[in-house]
């Protein structure tokens, strides 16, 4: 366990950081690895070529969006602390953990990790979804194979569904409620973060 | 607890008290199968379709007690009523059954498996099917062999080798019985494909199995070697089932790939396949198997067995592209005879139980009986419990102990392994089968799900924002697993279906199809159902104000929406295509049957509209002599003053459907083409509307008007639309719509009645 000690000494207010999310000093590790092999060029923090040079995130549909979602608004880049908080989102959830009344909610609780996703479709972060940006992501998932109007459709159609207020937008609320028959913690989580 | 469901597991006495090491295939194997007559035959299956339909009428009856128990009772009193008759009962001959009963029952689970749950549990299914039952053989027989030595009487001259060999039988959970009562039950999904799978999956394990045990049951020692013989057996049974398997649905797919001008004999490639394929793993067994461990028998006791996980991948591969080859029609073919032939292989092999079990000597021994049983609950207990333990940790899904007392209590034995036993006919000693537990097991293993209130299977179908919104969430997945830099789940489901797509597809589908146009026929079935619904919901009260903007409503004022923001009936049929189109292109390229219960089936929209289309054209006939009754202003108009896009699209359209437009008079005829899924139907319906929409706006403004609404996308779709559309002829959908109310909109009935 020595060199694993160090390297966790290396990393800055690791500590810290092991609360927040929860994370085990192995997967801080693990995770310090990745971070480090991302950065290629040893500078310590990551830019969106980084991100990008990563070859599957090129093919998935929704990559760039993901890749900003990392980078919060202005800053250019992702030191690991970042990096870690946002993968703390996918960790599976604690069903054990006592509910302490004072703390915060941790970061991969239910509500956090749909907020998370939420944020990923409303790129103007104007706390809404609205029907262009919803069909800028059927679009990029969608692609070639369906038509505008068959995606202007689809995309109303949803709206219909999901919109209680009537505002042709899709709130965080009523996102949350449209997926509340669906299990996300399954289905946000991989095993890897536990 | 759980069912040993009524599945006689007898063998005969041998009537030789020294020599047990009689092979069992050395006794002539017809020998004590009394010869089948055939009109026992005959008669039994039509009395067993007078059962369930009888069975059917009594709904209180079939809320208590399973389907598969009444059989089994009613096949005793055949059997009985037999007896008194003086006749000899027929017996199941398991070459009957092996060949004609069981493939399509393994067929039809076959194909109507849905592979997304079965692939994300298969490490889990796969612990159960392997470890588990080795567990329980080795505990049963084990345990069997025990008390054999205690009891002494009768049983005392039961080695310790055959005790396994029973065991490694009835160790085996069994699909046919777990089919039967899980369906009625409606157990939630994940549970039903635990238990599922690992009945299919089990097969490789008991074949080996019971195969080590009789070659070591002659040899008389076990040493490593044996043993590691027998894990390559294991090894090579499993993956030459899936090799075969793989052989021939490639060659199926590839065989419909040139099929599209002969679709009526496309279901025949189906079935003709998956027989094949069937059959040959049979035939394969014999030449794979191992080298090292000597095959005494010459029958094929054990390897008709191991066709079951065979034929599955087989037919799973098979459907894979042959479900995208195939046309419509050939598809609702197959899935309307899979259905049926396997409800009556079921049906009969029930039966057959029950008349068996009455006839032929047997030799009752309470003793082993009751042990047997009770080990057996035993077993499957501790070996679920102990199994989920170790599994939980690799889930993110636990398993809940409701969830675990589910899957111990449905772990039924049944019909192969009697049929296995059967054929056994060596002896070691008989014994009468369990019925009375399994009755009582079978019947209350269904309030027992309700009392646990153990999550049923979800009813209601996924909203159009589930299914977008979780697809999303498996491409967020599958990139944040590659920016960890972690090959999970998510990476290699992507992985597959990119190759899948580029090469596969290619190679395996025909030309035309192979850039997914089914999404246009499923956009197409859309949309006119739409319209249908449409026109059906105008009639009424409601405007469904909830379509897509796109559609200018010049004419026609809206009405404003119920308060309650109730979506409009046009929904579930939107919704439903909505669904398809969506599951299909988002990078998913299988398309999800969804129900594998053997009584429901994925209604088809053109089927239940047909007759209500030609119920309705009568009512649309007398429509429109009214309409053009009080027609004096309703001269052909220019057109309405459409939106833009409404505009383009006609503009665009077929120049013979402008034809139509004089004919007011003249009551177009109704053709559906149920030919080809890329029926163009609706999208000559849309043009239809355009024109038509403003004329009986005046006399039934509510109902017609609201064809103008309709699906303006549709419109558009005409002109990206294949040349093919110019030769079918632009009959009027549209009268259709006017008055059809279309099919029903709830799509996965009890599709029940279509085996009476």
């Amino acid at each position: 366990m020595g060199s694993t000690n160090s390297t966790l000494l290396k990393i800055p207010n690791v500590e810290v950081l092991m609360r927040e999310t929860g994370f085990s000093p192995a997967h801080i590790i693990r995770l310090h690895d990745r971070f480090k092999a991302l950065d290629k060029e040893g500078r310590g923090y990551l830019c969106p070529q980084d991100f990008g040079a990563i070859k599957e995130l090129a093919m998935n549909p929704i990559g760039d969006r993901i890749i900003g979602a990392f980078f919060s608004p202005g800053k250019e880049t992702v030191d690991f602390h970042t990096f870690v908080k946002i993968l703390a989102h996918f960790r599976p959830v604690d069903k054990d953990r006592p509910k302490e009344p004072n703390s915060p909610e941790p970061i991969n609780s239910r509500s956090n990790k749909l907020k998370f996703a939420f944020q990923l479709y409303d790129q103007d972060k104007d706390g809404k979804i609205s029907r262009d940006e919803l069909l800028k992501v059927l679009r990029a998932m969608l692609g070639m194979q369906v038509t505008e109007e068959q995606l202007e459709s689809i995309a109303d159609r949803t709206i219909q569904e999901a919109d209680l207020d009537r505002d042709d937008a899709i709130s965080f609320e009523e996102f949350r409620k449209s997926l509340e028959k669906v299990n996300i913690d399954h289905k946000m989580s991989i095993r890897f973060l536990r | 607890m759980f069912a040993l469901s009524g599945f006689t597991l007898f063998s005969r006495v041998s009537t030789r008290a020294s020599g047990r090491r009689v092979p069992p295939w050395a006794l002539n194997n017809s020998q004590p199968l009394v010869g089948a007559h055939c009109w026992p035959f005959r008669g039994a299956s039509r009395w067993a379709r007078c059962q369930r339909e009888g069975f059917h009428l009594i709904p209180r009856v079939s809320s208590i007690v399973p389907e598969s128990c009444l059989l089994i009772v009613v096949g005793l009193l055949i059997g009985g009523l037999m007896k008194l008759v003086g006749e000899d009962p027929p017996v199941l001959k398991s070459d009957i059954f092996f060949l004609y009963l069981l493939p399509p029952i393994i067929l039809d689970a076959g194909y109507f498996l849905p592979i997304r749950p079965f692939t994300e549990n298969l490490g889990t299914i796969l612990m159960f099917a392997v470890v588990g039952t080795l567990w329980n053989a080795f505990f049963v027989g084990g345990l069997l062999y025990g008390v054999c030595q205690l009891e002494g009487h009768d049983l005392g001259n039961v080695d310790l080798l055959s005790c396994l060999l029973f065991g490694s039988i009835i160790s085996a959970v069994d699909p046919v019985a777990v089919l039967a009562v899980f369906e009625e039950i409606h157990i939630n999904e994940l549970l039903h494909i635990l238990v599922f799978g690992e009945s299919l999956l089990n097969d490789a394990v008991t074949v080996v199995l019971y195969h080590l045990f009789e070659e070591y049951s002659s040899v008389g020692t076990v040493n490593v070697t044996d043993v590691f013989l027998g894990v390559v057996c294991f090894l090579v049974v499993s993956l030459g089932g899936i090799v075969v398997g793989a052989i021939y649905g490639i060659l199926a797919a590839f065989t419909s790939r040139f099929t599209s001008h002969t679709r009526v004999i496309e279901p025949l490639f189906v079935f003709v396949y998956s027989y094949m394929a069937y059959l040959g793993t049979n035939k394969n067994r014999r030449s794979l198997t191992s080298p090292g461990v000597k095959v005494i028998s010459p029958d094929d006791v054990p390897n008709q067995r191991w066709n079951c996980v065979s034929s599955i991948h087989a037919i799973r591969l098979c459907s894979l592209c042959l479900i995208a080859n195939i046309s419509h029609k050939s598809h609702t073919t197959i899935k309307y005879f899979l259905k049926m032939w396997s409800s009556v292989s079921d049906t009969l092999i029930f039966i057959f139980l029950g008349v068996s079990t009455v006839a032929g000597p047997h030799r009752w021994n309470w003793i082993f009986v009751v042990s047997t049983v009770i080990f057996c609950l035993v077993a499957r207990v501790l070996g679920v419990v102990g199994l989920t333990f170790v599994i939980n940790k690799f889930r993110i899904v636990k398993l809940t102990s409701k969830d675990q007392f589910i899957i111990a209590y449905g772990g039924l034995r049944g019909a192969i392994a009697f049929s296995l036993v059967y054929l056994l006919d060596e002896a070691h000693f008989a014994m009468r089968n369990m019925f009375l537990t399994a009755i009582i097991t079978g019947m209350t293993i269904r309030p027992l799900v309700d009392l646990l209130a153990v999550k049923k299977k979800q009813e209601t179908k996924r909203s159009i924002n589930e299914e977008i919104h979780t697809q999303f969430l498996d491409h967020l997945l599958t990139g944040i697993e590659d920016i960890c830099g972690h090959y999970g789940h998510h990476h290699w489901k992507d992985k597959l279906n990119r190759f899948n797509k580029k090469y596969v597809k290619k190679c395996l589908i025909a030309g035309e199809r192979s850039k997914e146009p089914q999404l246009i026929a499923f956009y197409h079935k859309m949309e006119m159902k739409q319209a249908i619904e449409l026109v059906e919901s105008g009639g009424g009260a409601k405007l469904p104000s909830a379509l897509p903007s796109t559609v200018s409503m010049q004419n026609i004022q809206p009405k404003k929406p119920p308060q309650d923001r109730a979506l409009p009936q046009l929904s579930k049929a939107r919704e439903e295509e909505i669904r398809k189109i969506l599951r299909t292109n988002l990078q998913r390229t299988r398309q999800r049957l969804r129900s594998y219960n053997r009584h429901t089936l994925v209604a088809d929209p053109y089927e239940d509209g047909w007759n209500e289309i030609l119920i309705k054209r009568k009512k649309m006939m007398e429509l429109e002599k009214k309409i053009s009754q009080m027609n004096n202003y309703l001269t052909v108009p220019a057109h309405p003053p459409d939106s833009p896009t409404i505009a383009r699209a006609r503009l665009a359209s077929d120049p013979q459907a402008w034809g139509i437009k004089s004919m007011t008079e003249s009551i177009p005829t109704i053709k559906v083409d149920l030919a080809s899924p890329q029926s163009p139907e609706s999208v000559n319906v849309v043009d239809e509307f355009g024109k038509k929409g403003s004329q009986p706006k005046v006399s039934e403004e509510d109902e017609a008007g609201l064809t103008m609404k309709v699906p303006s996308p549709a419109k558009q779709r005409k002109d990206k639309k294949p040349d093919e559309d110019d030769d079918k002829e632009p009959q009027q959908r549209l009268m259709r719509c006017l008055s059809d109310p279309g099919p029903a909109p709830e799509e996965e009935d009890e599709d029940e009645p279509f085996l009476p």
